[in-house]
C-alpha cells in the first residue's frame, strides 16, 4: 500500500506551505518519522514527515514552490508498486486541491478537545471498570451531531466543514486510541478517514494516547505501562522546541528583575470597579498597557535582531504568551500602546480564550515586536522567561501580593510586583534595559502616566 | 483500419460497462465481441439461469398454493418453453446493450481480435476478413472465461451426454436425471432448476460442504433443503471410473464413507473455470500471467505492459459479473485520468440465486477462525420473521459476524427467500464501515424480511428482541 505525502498543515492555521528543501531523493528509502522536506509555513519552517515505510516514489513539488494544505507532495512506495494513479491523481484533480485546504482550515480550527467523537460521559467515567465487551453493547456511539460543531469561519469552506469525514469504525478506532481525527489524513470517498488511515496513522506514532489513572504508588516502583505514556512530539511543541533551544543558544541574554509597588494600580483597579462591573481591569491589563507605552516610549527595546541588522519598531505590538493544552502561543495585541485600557483588557481576554481553543488565525499571533509573559496567576514570585526571537527581549511578570515592605522608615503593608526581563544582549545593554524597566516603574506605580 | 482512444477486446460485463463509462467521460470507445454484447453474464450466465429459476420457484410456490387456499388445476412443466422464456430475456437484455452502445456512440466490432501491439489489434470478423485497428490510449483485454471441463476424471465435454451450463441453457427439456459436478453457485443453481423440472438430481462436491466459498452454515442450511426436496447432494465426494455412453454416463461416487455406482442421462460439469487468455497475443507482448493463469494487473488495472490493461474474469478471482463491471468503471476513468477510488476486494459481495438464496459480503466464520480474530456472532433465523411466516419462506437466517471490541462488521451471510435483495443493507453497512450499531440506528420497516437483518445485528450484541 503506497503512502501518499501531503503538504500537511503544520501549523493550528497553516493554509499553504513553500516547499523550501527536500532532504529525500526520489529513490531514496525512507521510515516512517523520517524528516522529508522542509516547509515553509506561516509561521516558520517546518518538517515534513514521513507517515509510511518504503521508497520516496515520487516528489510531486519542486523546491521553491508553494502548494495548498492537502496538495499531494509525494508518493511513498514499495520498489515495484505501480503508483501512476496515485501521481496521476495529483495532476488532474484542482478540484481536489482547491477544496481540500479550506476543509483542513475548518476542521482544525476545531478544538482539539472537542473531537468530532462525541463521548459519552458515561463512556469517559469507569472506562477501566466497564468489560470493552460491554463498552460497545451499551454505547452506541452518538450520530456526529452538526449542530454541536462551531461554525467554521473559513469562507467558502464546503458545506461539510464542522465535521471530519470519518467513517464509524474509524471513529471508534481513534477514540480507542486517543487520536484527534483532525491529524489524521483520510483516504476514502471526498478524504474519508476509514480504518486503515487509523492504522497508519497510529503506525506511523501520531497516536496520542489519553493519560492512564493508575493507583497511587505506594513506595518506590520501577515505571511500567500505564504509569507513564509517551507522546510524540506536536508541531507546536517542536517549533518550541527548535525556537526557544534557537534562543538560549545563539542569544546572548541578560536578566534584569525590578519589583513595583502596585499601591496605585489597586487604587485605581477599586476605584473603577466601583464605577461598575463593565469597567473592572486586572492587574495584567494595567501592566500590559504599561508595557506598550514605555516600549513607544524605548524604540530602542522595542526592536527585532535581523542577523545583519537591527529592525527598531515605531509600532508597538505586544505578543502576550498564553498557555494553551498543545502548549505556548503567543497572540499579539496590535499597536497596544495606542489602545484603550478597556480595548486591551478585551482583547487579551478574547486573544487568550481563542489561542486555548485553538483559534487564533495567522496574523494574530505573527508579528509582535515585544512579548509578556504572566505566571502571576501560578504564585510565582520572579522567573526569567525565553524570548520569542527575534525579539528584543521579553517581560517576565510574576505574582502580585502583599508584601511587607519599608517605607520612610516604618515598616508598611503593600501590593509588589516583581518584573524579569530578558533582554538580548545584541541589541539591550544593561543601562538600556534599566532605563526601560524605569519607565515602567513610572507608569505602573503612577498609572495616571498611562493617560497621559 | 480505425483509430480509436480505446479498444476493449470483449463485451461481458467488465467489457462493456468500462466502454460505456469510457464513451461518457469522452473518450472514443470500440468494442470487439464475436458473439452478442452482454457476454456470459447476459447469454450465457446470469441472466438466462435467473430467469430460469423464476420458473423453478413458480413450480415450488404452485406446489404450496394449495396451503394458501388457491388451488391451481393441473401443473404443467414444460422446461422448453422456459427455456425459450430464458433466450428471450437474454437477447432483450443484448439488445438493451446494443441500445446503450448506439447511444454512447461505442463502436462494436464484431469479431475477434488479436492484440498485434500494445496499443493497436488485429480483428478477424466473422466473413473471414482481417481489420487492423488502433487505440491511442489504451487496449483493454475484457476476454473473460469459460468453463474448463474435468477430462482429468474422463469428463470431457461432448455437448450432449456431458455437458456445461451452456448447453444446459438451451436444453429443449429437462434430463430424466442428471449428474451435477460441482456445487459451487453455477451448480446449485441448476440443481434447483432440474429438480423443480422434475430431473433426479445428483450434486456432486469435492470440497466438505455446497457452496464451499459461502460460511458453512449457508452451505448447510441450502443442503438442507435440497435434501428435503430430494436432491442427492454429495459432499467431500471423490468421482471415478467413468464411463460416457451415447446417452448415458456412469461413474462411481464416493462420500461420506460410502461408494455408489450412478448412472444419469447427463452429467452437468459446473466445476470450475477458465481464464480466455489463449490466441489474444498475449506472450507476444510480454504480458505477464499469475502462477493461477490469469493476467496479472496493477491496482489500476494495468497489464505489465503500459498501456494494456486487464478487467473480469480474465484478470483473476473472484469471477463475478459485478466484480467485472466495476473493474470496467475504475479502468475507464484510470484511461480517461481520473483518479478513481480504487477497488476493494474485500468487498466483493457473493450471491446465488437457487433457493433458498445465498448472499454474502465479507469474511465466512471459518476465515475469521483463521485470521484468529476476535469475534461475535448474531444470527437471526426467518422462522421468527413476521413477512416471512406470511409468505410462507421461513427457510434461512441472518448471519453478522462482527468484530468483538468495535462492532465492524467482518462479514455478512444471508440464506432464505430474497437474500440477494437483503444482502445489500449490510454491503452498504460494511462498506462504508458501519458498525452493528449503525445497523440497529436504522429504523427497519415492519413487517419486512429486512428486520431479521437488524436483528441479527442486536444479536450480535446480545441484545435481540423477537429471541
Amino acid at each position: 500500500m503506497a503512502t501518499k505525502v501531503f503538504m500537511e498543515a503544520l501549523s493550528p492555521t497553516m493554509e499553504e506551505g513553500r516547499l523550501v528543501k527536500w532532504l529525500k531523493n526520489e529513490g531514496d528509502a525512507v521510515k516512517s518519522g523520517e524528516t522529508l522536506a522542509e516547509v515553509e509555513t506561516d509561521k516558520a519552517i517546518m518538517e515534513l514527515v514521513a507517515r509510511g515505510d518504503g521508497i520516496l516514489r515520487k516528489r510531486l513539488i519542486n523546491e521553491g514552490d508553494t502548494a495548498p494544505v492537502g496538495t499531494l507532495a509525494g508518493v511513498i512506495a514499495t520498489a515495484d508498486e505501480n503508483i501512476d494513479a496515485l501521481v496521476a491523481g495529483a495532476a488532474g484533480a484542482p478540484a481536489a486541491g482547491a477544496s481540500a485546504p479550506a476543509q483542513v482550515v475548518a476542521t482544525t480550527q476545531e478544538s482539539a478537545g472537542a473531537s468530532s467523537v462525541p463521548r459519552r460521559p458515561e463512556e469517559s467515567q469507569g472506562e477501566a471498570s466497564t468489560p470493552p465487551q460491554q463498552k460497545v453493547a451499551d454505547v452506541p456511539p452518538a450520530p456526529p451531531s452538526r449542530a454541536a460543531a462551531p461554525a467554521a469561519p473559513a469562507a467558502g469552506a464546503p458545506a461539510a466543514q464542522g465535521d471530519v469525514r470519518s467513517s464509524p469504525l474509524a471513529r471508534r478506532l481513534a477514540s480507542e486510541r486517543g487520536l484527534d481525527l483532525h491529524s489524521v489524513q483520510g483516504s476514502g470517498p471526498n478524504g474519508r478517514i476509514i480504518k486503515r488511515d487509523i492504522e497508519a496513522a497510529a503506525a506511523a506514532g501520531a497516536a496520542a494516547p489519553r493519560a492512564a489513572v493508575s493507583a497511587a504508588p505506594s513506595g518506590p516502583v520501577i515505571p511500567r505501562e500505564g504509569d507513564f505514556h509517551d507522546e510524540p512530539l506536536s508541531q507546536i511543541r517542536k517549533t518550541i522546541a527548535r525556537r526557544l533551544g534557537e534562543s538560549i543558544g545563539p542569544i546572548p541574554t541578560f536578566y534584569l528583575t525590578a519589583e513595583y509597588d502596585l499601591t496605585r494600580v489597586m487604587e485605581m483597579r477599586k476605584a473603577m470597579a466601583e464605577l461598575g462591573d463593565q469597567f473592572k481591569v486586572s492587574v495584567n491589563d494595567v501592566l500590559l498597557k504599561a508595557t506598550a507605552v514605555a516600549l513607544s516610549q524605548h524604540p530602542e527595546v522595542n526592536a527585532h535582531w535581523l542577523g545583519d541588522r537591527i529592525r527598531y519598531h515605531n509600532r508597538v505590538h505586544l505578543g502576550m504568551a498564553v498557555a494553551t493544552d498543545d502548549g505556548l502561543i503567543v497572540p499579539v495585541i496590535w499597536d497596544a500602546d495606542r489602545k484603550r485600557m478597556s480595548d486591551i483588557s478585551r482583547e487579551a481576554k478574547e486573544l487568550a480564550k481563542r489561542a486555548r481553543e485553538r483559534k487564533l488565525r495567522p496574523e494574530e499571533f505573527t508579528g509582535s515586536t515585544f512579548s509578556v509573559s504572566n505566571l502571576g496567576m501560578f504564585g510565582i514570585d520572579q522567573f526569567t522567561a525565553i524570548i520569542n526571537p527575534p525579539e528584543a527581549g521579553i517581560l517576565a511578570i510574576g505574582t502580585s501580593e502583599e508584601k511587607l515592605v519599608v517605607v520612610n522608615g516604618e515598616p508598611v503593608v503593600r501590593n509588589r510586583v516583581r518584573v524579569t526581563m530578558s533582554c538580548d544582549h545584541r541589541i539591550i545593554d544593561g543601562a538600556v534595559g534599566a532605563k526601560f524597566l524605569q519607565t515602567l516603574r513610572r507608569l505602573i506605580e503612577n498609572p495616571l502616566m498611562l493617560v497621559y | 483500419m480505425a483509430s480509436f482512444d480505446v479498444i476493449f477486446i470483449g463485451g461481458g460485463p467488465a467489457g462493456y460497462v468500462g466502454a460505456i463509462r469510457a464513451a461518457q467521460l469522452g473518450l472514443n470507445v470500440a468494442v470487439v465481441e464475436r458473439e452478442g454484447l452482454g457476454g456470459t453474464c447476459v447469454i450465457w450466465g446470469c441472466i438466462p439461469a435467473k430467469a430460469l429459476l423464476e420458473a423453478a420457484y413458480i413450480a415450488e410456490k404452485l406446489r404450496k398454493a394449495p396451503e394458501f387456499g388457491v388451488t391451481p388445476g393441473e401443473v404443467k412443466l414444460d422446461f422448453g418453453v422456459a427455456m425459450k422464456r430464458s433466450r428471450a430475456v437474454s437477447t432483450q437484455n443484448s439488445k438493451g446493450v446494443e441500445f446503450l452502445f448506439k447511444k454512447n456512440k461505442i463502436t462494436w466490432i464484431k469479431g475477434t481480435a488479436k492484440l498485434t501491439g500494445k496499443n493497436s489489434v488485429s480483428v478477424k470478423t466473422a466473413d473471414g476478413k482481417e481489420e487492423k485497428h488502433d487505440a491511442k490510449k489504451a487496449v483493454v483485454i475484457s476476454t473473460g472465461s469459460r468453463v474448463k471441463g474435468l477430462p482429468q476424471i474422463g469428463l470431457e465435454v461432448n455437448k450432449k451426454t456431458v455437458i456445461t451450463s451452456d448447453e444446459a441453457l438451451i436444453l429443449e427439456k429437462a434430463p430424466k436425471s442428471i449428474v451435477i459436478v460441482g456445487a459451487g453457485a453455477v451448480g446449485c443453481e441448476f440443481a434447483d432448476v432440474f429438480s423443480a423440472f422434475g430431473s433426479q438430481v445428483t450434486l456432486v462436491e469435492v470440497m466438505p460442504n455446497i457452496l464451499p466459498v459461502e460460511d458453512a452454515d449457508c452451505s448447510k442450511e441450502v443442503e438442507r433443503a435440497f435434501k428435503k426436496r430430494k436432491i442427492d447432494v454429495l459432499t467431500g465426494a471423490k468421482i471415478s471410473n467413468v464411463k460416457v455412453g451415447k446417452d448415458a454416463v456412469s461413474m462411481t461416487i464416493e462420500a461420506g464413507g460410502e461408494k455408489k455406482d450412478v448412472k444419469a442421462d447427463v452429467v452437468l460439469v459446473a466445476a470450475g473455470r477458465a481464464p480466455n487468455i489463449e490466441e489474444i497475443g498475449l506472450k507476444e507482448q510480454g504480458v505477464q500471467l499469475t502462477d493461477r493463469g490469469f493476467i496479472k494487473i496493477s491496482e489500476t488495472m494495468e497489464t505489465s505492459v503500459k498501456g494494456l490493461y486487464a478487467i473480469g474474469d480474465v484478470a483473476g478471482p473472484p469471477m463475478l459479473a459485478h466484480k467485472g463491471e466495476r473493474e470496467g468503471v475504475v479502468v475507464a476513468e484510470v484511461i480517461a485520468g481520473k483518479h478513481p477510488h480504487l477497488f476493494d476486494y474485500t468487498n466483493v459481495p457473493g450471491a446465488t440465486y437457487c433457493h433458498p438464496e445465498v448472499a454474502s459480503v465479507g469474511l465466512t466464520e471459518q476465515q475469521c477462525k483463521d485470521r484468529k480474530l476476535d469475534y461475535k456472532v448474531g444470527r437471526f433465523n426467518f422462522s421468527a420473521n413476521g413477512r416471512a411466516r406470511t409468505s410462507g419462506e421461513t427457510e434461512g437466517f441472518v448471519k453478522i459476524i462482527r468484530g468483538a471490541k468495535y462492532g465492524e462488521i467482518l462479514g455478512a451471510h444471508i440464506v432464505g427467500s430474497h437474500a440477494t435483495e437483503l444482502i445489500h443493507e449490510l454491503i452498504v453497512a460494511r462498506t462504508n464501515e458501519y458498525t452493528v450499531e449503525e445497523v440497529d440506528l436504522a429504523i427497519h420497516a415492519h413487517p419486512t424480511l429486512s428486520e431479521a437483518i437488524a436483528e441479527a445485528a442486536l444479536d450480535s450484541l446480545g441484545k435481540m428482541i423477537h429471541a
